[in-house]
């Protein structure tokens, strides 16, 4: 329990540390929001000096640091300049988005990882891994970019899914089958294009850890106890290969508010991404700082979930942690 | 004569536990006290657990001692700071049980030998060369194998090279952590000639800890029986073998393979 | 009376990455009757390990088994199907890894190994596997049996560990179980009592085993017969007390001699030269084949005859043999 505990507190530190280091970097950013609207010569000096002392942009540092913390306490993350409204329920309904394509491709990817991966792993050096190998290593060249517009300009051309955002107009309108219709058309191919980037790191890893848990003397001595072959695979040991396996499924949810910026911006899924990448061109800073925070809320608590998974998953942490 | 190396009332204490859980102090010597003549080579022998390996770790200054002292050839070494204690490191050198696990796999027999003279800055790149296959040499290994990856010797000739590389810096000390346990029979027989063989030419001292108390006994001049972290028995190898005083001595000449295991056939129910 | 176990000029090789096809055990022959136990006497490159899987087909999978008959029980197991084999492993057969620390499983609690063993043997309801388990477990941990069940491997000790692979072993009622080195990494004291507790299960169970050592002084009184390896070959066979006291093979003789003396004959020769087997011990016999006794380069007593071919089993007595020229014609 006590490892626990502290890794919960190591988990709270960070977040405050991560905020702290945003906000500092985000005012340190030469320019503010106001600096664009001083290009336009139909705004006064005078309206300028009354807006930033509205938005107390003329405050020093920690003061305004001190100011957004005891608001953050109060459930409100800030004003946002660009679209004018309170940050909190803008960031959230695009990480709801996010949240959305993000969890359907990971649970996807790693539904095809585990058994291919454990097929490679057994099957290793004959014709079935070395294809596989090969697959993965090709998926892993290709960059990110490429992968996505390559998916955009096969179905701009064959017109199959959706080539962006979420719904179609007039999603209201359709039934509630149809509704979900539209959703997956819309969502396939930036899921696709998630899942492809991802699958071969975690195939990989999969691959070997397995790999590495077949060829060990427990696996023998089970295989010579007569354990039937099925259970030394699933129960035995995948256990066994669970430990690193874990590692990477905490990141793997750490990183769902994350990892699918890139991906957002090029399918225009109006997630997280977009939204971060025009507050950050418009130092639009309390929506930046909000976004990030969202995201290393996830990182931490993906950390977090993994230690708690190792904890239950492997009793010599436990026990370890148990005998301190 | 002086001893050569002398232990008065060492302790050493693990602590284990962090800033939440709760703190367990295990004493793994609990004020041990001895010494060991030059050119002799005294046979630790005691159950698992008894701190025989703690034992050898103190000595060779691996790890700090809790209190205590250590003399060695006159100067005690507990007294030393970190820098001067690792300037009697070469004195002292250290042999451990597995050289699958104390060897490099990968480097050559001539690097492993030559790497502690790489490590102290001795001589240079041609005299420490010679030296290595010098050492190999003198451990029976002929000079054509000296470029083979360690890990394509068989297990006798692995600790023979561990041995070798023990020997570069000349040490006046060595400790043998069951370094025969883990070879078969017969190439424990040619590593504990080569021992003998060593102690006699090179005028070394050996401090040997088994579990082999047939081979410890063949190998020491004297004995010490240790349990719990005390020396509980010691004397010449002869009298401790044949006229055991303590209960755990006895226990462990008991225990000993080839004892008439006649005696311990279970009575028919 | 048939016998339990019956091995015929069994024949296993590997073929390395290199290609190269290293041949680990050459003509192997031996029979073992139920009830009896069987010592191995084999040190590192003798091929020992390699028969221990071979018996249960276990052999990884650059290994095959070229030639010989196999018969378990009557049955012939180079014919039998994988599932067979299944079956019969840890049922009828049961093998005893070393390295206990290894040998079982770092996350799954103790009694869920053995229930698995039991489970996959016998088509139990779930509590019967374990109240199985749970008494297998009595009958190898007399004391602290409850405790035992709910641990981790990484929670006991060595021989504890050495008694749950035990427990594993017996807990389907095998006839015949393999053991190879199980007390190599044990202390003496734990060692002994592996021993008397191996020695109280065969008397109850009324089990045969085969005990592969590389150490000849835990075979006496132990083992009823022996077989001494040498580079894949059985060099030497009989009764224990027959071949450790009077050793026909030069391999042996030498082996036996070059052990430290014995403590009960009290601290004779002291820091003396043992009289050392010289040279070193083949991996692998891969070029002699059939050529030359494998021991020759190493033997005292050579002869010119013995670079010319290899020696075949000689029966000295009823009960004792060995494939040495010495005693050829």
């Amino acid at each position: 329990m006590n490892y626990l505990l502290r890794r919960l507190l190591q988990g709270a530190l960070l977040l405050f540390g991560v905020s702290f280091l945003t906000f500092l970097f985000s005012t340190l950013a030469p320019g503010n929001y106001l600096d664009e609207m001083r290009l336009n010569p139909q705004i006064s000096s005078a309206t300028l000096a009354a807006l930033r002392s509205q938005y107390q942009l003329d405050r020093p540092l920690p003061i305004r640091y001190a100011r957004w913390m005891n608001s953050i306490a109060h459930g409100e993350l800030g004003y946002s300049f660009a679209y004018n409204s309170p940050v909190a329920p803008l960031v959230w309904i695009r990480a709801r988005n996010t949240l959305l394509l993000t969890i359907t491709a990971t649970l996807l990817a790693w539904g095809l990882a585990l058994p291919l991966g454990i097929w490679s792993a057994e099957s290793r050096g004959r014709l079935p891994d070395r294809a596989l190998s090969s697959a993965t290593a090709t998926l892993l060249v290709i960059p990110d970019l490429a992968l996505g517009l390559g998916l955009l300009i096969l179905t701009a051309r064959s017109g199959w899914f959706a080539t962006g955002g979420l719904v179609s107009v007039g999603f209201e309108n359709l039934s509630p089958i149809g509704k979900l219709r539209d959703l997956a058309m819309h969502m396939a191919l930036p899921a696709t294009a998630l899942v492809l980037s991802a699958l071969p790191i975690l195939t990989r890893h999969i691959r070997a850890a397995m790999g590495e848990v077949l060829g060990a003397p427990h696996m023998r001595a089970a295989a010579a106890h007569g354990i039937p072959r099925r259970k030394l695979l699933y129960k035995y040991a995948l256990r066994a290969a669970a430990n690193p396996l874990i590692a990477l499924f905490g990141f793997s949810v750490g990183t769902l508010l994350s990892g699918s910026l890139l991906m957002e911006i090029i399918m225009s899924w109006p997630g997280i991404g977009p939204l971060l990448l025009e507050a950050i061109l418009a130092r639009d800073l309390y929506v930046v700082i909000g976004g990030v925070l969202f995201s290393t809320v996830f990182l931490v608590a993906g950390n977090f979930l993994a230690d708690v998974l190792l904890y239950w998953a492997d009793p010599r942490i436990r026990t370890m942690a148990g005998a301190r | 004569m002086e001893p050569l190396i002398r232990a008065e009332n060492v302790v050493k204490r693990y602590k284990s536990g962090g800033a939440f859980g709760s703190r367990q102090e295990v004493r793994a010597l609990a004020g041990v006290t001895f010494s060991i003549l030059p050119r002799t080579t005294l046979a630790v022998v005691g159950p698992s657990g008894s701190g025989k390996s703690t034992l050898a770790l103190c000595l060779a200054c691996l790890e700090p001692v809790s209190s205590g002292q250590i003399w060695f050839e006159r100067r005690e070494v507990t007294a030393l700071d970190a820098k001067q204690q690792r300037a009697l490191r070469p004195s002292i050198q250290m042999v451990f049980q597995d050289p699958a696990n104390s060897l490099n796999p990968r480097m050559s027999a001539l690097e492993l030998v030559s790497e502690p003279l790489n490590i102290q800055n001795r001589f240079d790149k041609r005299e420490r060369r010679d030296r290595a296959y010098d050492l190999l040499q003198r451990v029976g290994l002929p000079r054509e194998k000296a470029a083979q990856r360690s890990d394509e010797f068989s297990g006798g000739q692995r600790q023979r090279i561990a041995i070798a590389r023990a020997l570069a810096l000349e040490p006046k000390l060595l400790i043998l952590d069951e370094a025969l346990s883990a070879l078969d029979c017969s190439v424990q027989a040619q590593v504990a000639n080569l021992l003998i063989e060593l102690q006699a030419s090179l005028g070394l001292t050996y401090l040997f800890i088994s579990h082999d108390l047939a081979m410890a006994a063949h190998l020491a001049d004297e004995i010490a029986v240790m349990e719990r972290g005390q020396i509980v028995e010691m004397g010449a190898a002869g009298s401790v073998v044949n006229m055991p005083q303590h209960a755990v001595t006895r226990r462990l000449l008991l225990a000993a393979p080839g004892v008439s295991n006649a005696a311990l056939e279970p009575q028919a129910v | 009376m048939t016998p339990l176990l019956d091995v015929q000029n069994l024949r296993v090789s590997y073929t390395a990455r290199s290609g190269q096809c290293l041949t680990a055990l050459a003509n192997v022959s031996f029979a073992l009757q139920p009830g009896e136990t069987l010592g191995v006497l084999g040190e590192s490159g003798s091929g020992k390990s390699t028969l221990a899987v071979a018996l249960l087909r276990l052999l990884p999978a650059n290994g095959r088994i070229e030639r010989g008959a196999l018969h378990f029980e009557g049955q012939d197991l180079l014919r039998t199907a994988p599932r067979e084999l299944e079956k019969i492993r840890g049922g009828r057969l049961a093998l005893i890894f070393q390295e206990p620390s290894l040998a079982l499983h770092p996350a799954i609690r103790v009694a869920d190994q053995i229930g698995d063993v039991i489970a996959a043997h016998k088509s139990f309801a779930r509590r019967a596997v374990r109240e199985q388990a749970r008494q297998i477990l009595a009958a190898v941990f007399p004391t602290e049996a409850e405790r035992i069940a709910d641990s981790y491997p990484h929670q006991l000790s060595g021989g504890q560990r050495a008694r749950v692979l035990i427990a594993q072993a017996i807990s389907c009622g095998p006839s015949l179980i393999v053991a190879d080195e199980p007390t190599a990494a044990l202390d003496p004291e734990t060692q002994q009592e592996i021993l008397t507790l191996f020695r109280a299960l065969r008397q109850k169970f009324n089990l045969s085993m085969i005990w592969i050592t590389h150490n000849p002084l835990l075979l006496e009184g132990f083992a009823d017969r022996v077989l001494i390896l040498y580079a894949g070959r059985v060099v030497e066979k009989g009764t224990t007390s027959s071949v450790l006291s009077s050793p026909r093979h030069p391999y042996t003789q030498a082996l036996l001699r070059c052990l430290p003396p014995r403590i009960e004959e009290g601290v004779a020769s002291h820091k003396e030269y043992l009289p050392a087997i010289p040279g070193e011990s083949i991996v692998s016999a891969a070029a002699s084949e059939g050529c030359r006794c494998l021991f020759e380069p190493r033997c005292a007593e050579r002869m010119v005859v013995c670079t010319e071919r290899e020696p075949e089993m000689v029966q000295l007595s009823s009960t004792h043999g060995a494939s040495c020229f010495k005693h050829a014609g």
